[in-house]
């Protein structure tokens, strides 16, 4: 085999920005430099993966399976629930179709609609991000429960949902009488973000809410709003919710978030 | 209502009416698709082309495809249709009316003269069976130049909006993006900031620290913070220094009130923005930005497919002298426009656009969750070069932090000018020659240190 040639300075060069230091004021790619005009090799490539994970994130499927054991190694219940739209490509193209369940999950449910209903229930979909909700729903799911469970809260089995859209908790709710919906799902990834989780609170779930009677926690990942301070968000929405007996635009999201201290000892595991 | 049918081979195809044929001859788009209104197989979709194409023009006057009496831009764009400059395309039908388009004689005089006697559902429905080049070259024969405080839109020219969206408005992340993309040559037909945090306060602020850069170093440029008309309203009762006016704006009545506007509103707000006469060169002081799917996904479509809907957003801008209009083509995601859809639909706006007499760019861009890469986007981008585009946008690295989708670059305006030999807008060119960024034109020259521009950023 031929040995390969020895690498040399060539001397070419992409041209440098001089003002490259100003990234320390924003995330945005700037000073990136030039070839030319054009952008460089390395920022060409940096961007390259970038989309590629996004992609990824995109495209990756839900392993429900996994989740619910998951979340049985820490003695929770979870039902497996698919959404009326069967794969990815009709996910994406059909989004009515990720807001309804398909039949055997309705009759799962239907089957549960004897149950005297529940103060919540918790909805897990993958939405645009199966790998946000993967990486950080079960933290979010731990250290809002145990609160709930102390404050006497009659929770519902967590579901979990494969190709589901936020709207989908309001058909979930209202089969199993909760007063309250909380969809945990993957934001659409951004090109520095494939892994954002999103919470949708929802006061009387019923097929129909709009999103103006809702209220959202964005960008729940420890790069973004970390697992604690999402935590303490969403319960002071849901008892505000509950006690106020409604959502969205008529509540806000306005609890000053406690010291770093204060949020440790509310969430011990969060650390 | 007579209705159209046409046989092919052994079948025979009916439209029930005008706006049924618009929607059967669309080119294929996953939001007509969403709204169920996509022609059922290939071959209907050319049997409603070819029926499409021996459509006299005069039928999209005699017929509304959203009724007169309920809806104001049918009423704006029955009662605004110019009879004598339609009178040389009068008689022809759809059809005859491409061919007319693409003859030699049909220059860029003609079709200026043309403009006001053409209706967005025309334009519209010659774009259905024209292919992309034929776009190309009959939007390319078009020159629209609007003014403010420069000249947009010349033969030869391409301008770009500078886009420094932060996620939290901070001034400084705002300012370094700002001097980026003046020192790559961007920001000629406007520096623009999509508010991450949507109100009047937000607002002045904004436009005061923009004024501030422009007049600090005197940039022939205009600036515009994007938001709701009724906010940058309110901010010149303030007295915000407001040069540009934006809205985004749709082709129904009920989409447009879904976004809080109607024409009266916007009137107000267009003489709002002239009263403070801020342009030096010109004064065309309204922005608007519009997209394929908007009406569907405000459930406001009437029946009428999205490329149709979009070209009467078109008829809408139109109506207020706009110095930019753009589509933010691939924004509204895989649901409305996926993969190659965007590249097709981003050619018929612009095409749609310059036809009706609009200053129009382009966001060429796309999400995540769309099947579309950046090389779809550098063939759109390399295709609207090629058809005169008035301008483009300039994200850094092509990547909006704040809005989360990509754009395009300060490079990928860089890319265009040079292999197409496309200036800025020329008391913008003269402005990069004179502060040494640029040189010839097209190419950036080396920045020395200790360039006033530099301290942008650090105040």
């Amino acid at each position: 085999m031929a040995k390969p040639p020895a690498r040399t300075n060539s001397g070419v060069r992409a041209q440098r920005d001089s003002w490259s230091t100003l990234r320390r004021f924003t995330s945005a790619r700037i000073g990136l430099g030039r070839a030319g005009g054009s952008i460089p090799t390395r920022e060409l490539l940096e961007f390259q993966l970038a989309h590629a994970r996004a992609r990824d994130a995109v495209n990756h499927a839900f392993d429900v399976p996994a989740f619910s054991e998951a979340l049985s190694a820490k003695q929770i219940d979870s039902l497996s629930l698919g959404s009326a739209a069967g794969d990815r490509h009709t996910f994406i193209q059909r989004p009515d179709l990720g807001r309804i369940l398909d039949d055997e999950s309705k009759a799962l449910l239907q089957s549960k609609t004897g149950d005297q209903g529940c103060d919540v229930v918790f909805v897990i979909a993958d939405g645009l991000s199966a790998l946000a909700v993967e990486r950080h729903a079960l933290p979010v799911i731990e250290m809002t429960r145990a609160h709930l469970v102390r404050e006497g809260w009659r929770i519902a089995p967590y579901c979990l949902v494969g190709q589901g859209r936020v709207a989908i908790g309001d058909e979930i709710g209202a089969l199993l009488q909760a007063q309250l919906s909380v969809v945990l799902i993957g934001e659409r990834p951004g090109l520095s973000s494939p892994d954002s989780l999103g919470a949708y609170l929802t006061f009387d779930p019923l097929p129909g809410r709009s999103n103006a009677e809702r209220n959202c926690i964005s960008n729940i990942r420890p790069e973004g709003l970390d697992y604690a301070a999402a935590a303490f968000k969403l319960l002071h929405l849901m008892r505000q919710a509950r006690a106020r007996k409604l959502s969205g635009i008529a509540l806000k999201e306005d609890a000053p978030l406690p010291a770093p201290a204060e949020l440790q000892k509310l969430f011990p595991n969060s650390a | 209502m007579a209705g159209y049918s046409r046989t092919v081979g052994a079948q025979r195809y009916n439209f029930s009416d005008l706006k049924t044929l618009l929607a059967k001859a669309s080119p294929a788009r996953s939001g007509d698709r969403l709204a169920g209104l996509a022609a059922d197989s290939e071959e209907e979709r050319v049997a409603a082309q070819m029926t499409l194409a021996d459509t006299p023009l005069q039928s999209f006057l005699d017929e509304a495809i959203v009724p007169y009496e309920s809806d104001e831009v049918t009423r704006l764009i029955i009662d605004s249709h110019d009879e004598a400059a339609f009178a040389p395309v009068a008689p022809l039908t759809v059809g005859e009316f491409r061919d007319w388009l693409l003859d030699y004689p049909t220059d860029s005089k003609i079709l200026s003269a043309l403009a006001p006697g053409i209706t967005p559902e025309m334009a519209a429905a010659v774009s259905k069976i024209m292919r992309i080049q034929d776009m190309v070259l009959v939007s390319g024969k078009c020159r629209v130049v609007t003014r403010f405080r420069n000249t947009i839109g010349l033969q030869g020219r391409l301008s770009s909006r500078l886009q420094p969206n932060h996620p939290t408005d901070d001034p400084k992340g705002i300012a370094a993006s700002i001097l980026d993309g003046l020192m790559y040559g961007c920001g000629d037909a406007v520096i623009g900031i999509n508010p991450a945090t949507d109100n009047v306060d937000q607002t002045v602020m904004l436009v005061n620290m923009l004024d501030e850069i422009i007049q600090t170093y005197g940039i022939p440029t205009q600036s515009c913070v994007l938001t709701h008309v009724t906010n940058a309203m309110q901010a010149i009762e303030r007295g915000a220094p407001v040069d540009l006016m934006f809205q985004s704006v749709a082709g129904t009545e009920a989409a447009n009130e879904s976004f809080g506007i109607n024409l009266g509103l916007l009137d107000e707000a267009r003489k709002a923005a002239l009263s403070l006469e801020r342009g030096t060169v010109g004064s065309n002081v309204m922005y608007f930005e519009t997209g394929q799917g908007s009406a569907l996904s405000a459930n406001s479509h009437h029946g009428i497919d999205q490329q149709t809907c979009e070209a009467r957003a078109y008829g809408v801008a139109r109506a207020f002298s706009p110095l930019l209009v753009n589509s933010v083509v691939g924004f509204i995601g895989p649901e409305y426009l996926d993969g190659r859809e965007i590249i097709r639909a981003g050619v018929e706006d612009h095409f749609c656009g310059k036809l009706l007499g609009l200053p129009m760019g382009m966001d060429v861009c796309y999400t995540n969750h769309a099947d579309a890469d950046q090389d779809d986007m550098d063939t759109l981008l390399t295709l609207l070069g090629a058809a005169g585009c008035n301008f483009v946008m300039g994200v850094p690295g092509a990547d909006d932090i704040m809005l989360n989708y990509q754009s395009t670059s300060f490079h990928d305006a860089l890319y265009l000018r040079q292999l197409l030999g496309l200036k800025p807008a020329p008391e913008f060119e003269a402005w990069l020659e004179q502060t040494g960024i640029f040189e010839n034109g097209t190419r950036l020259s080396t920045v020395a240190s200790g360039h006033p521009l530099l301290g942008l950023a650090e105040r």
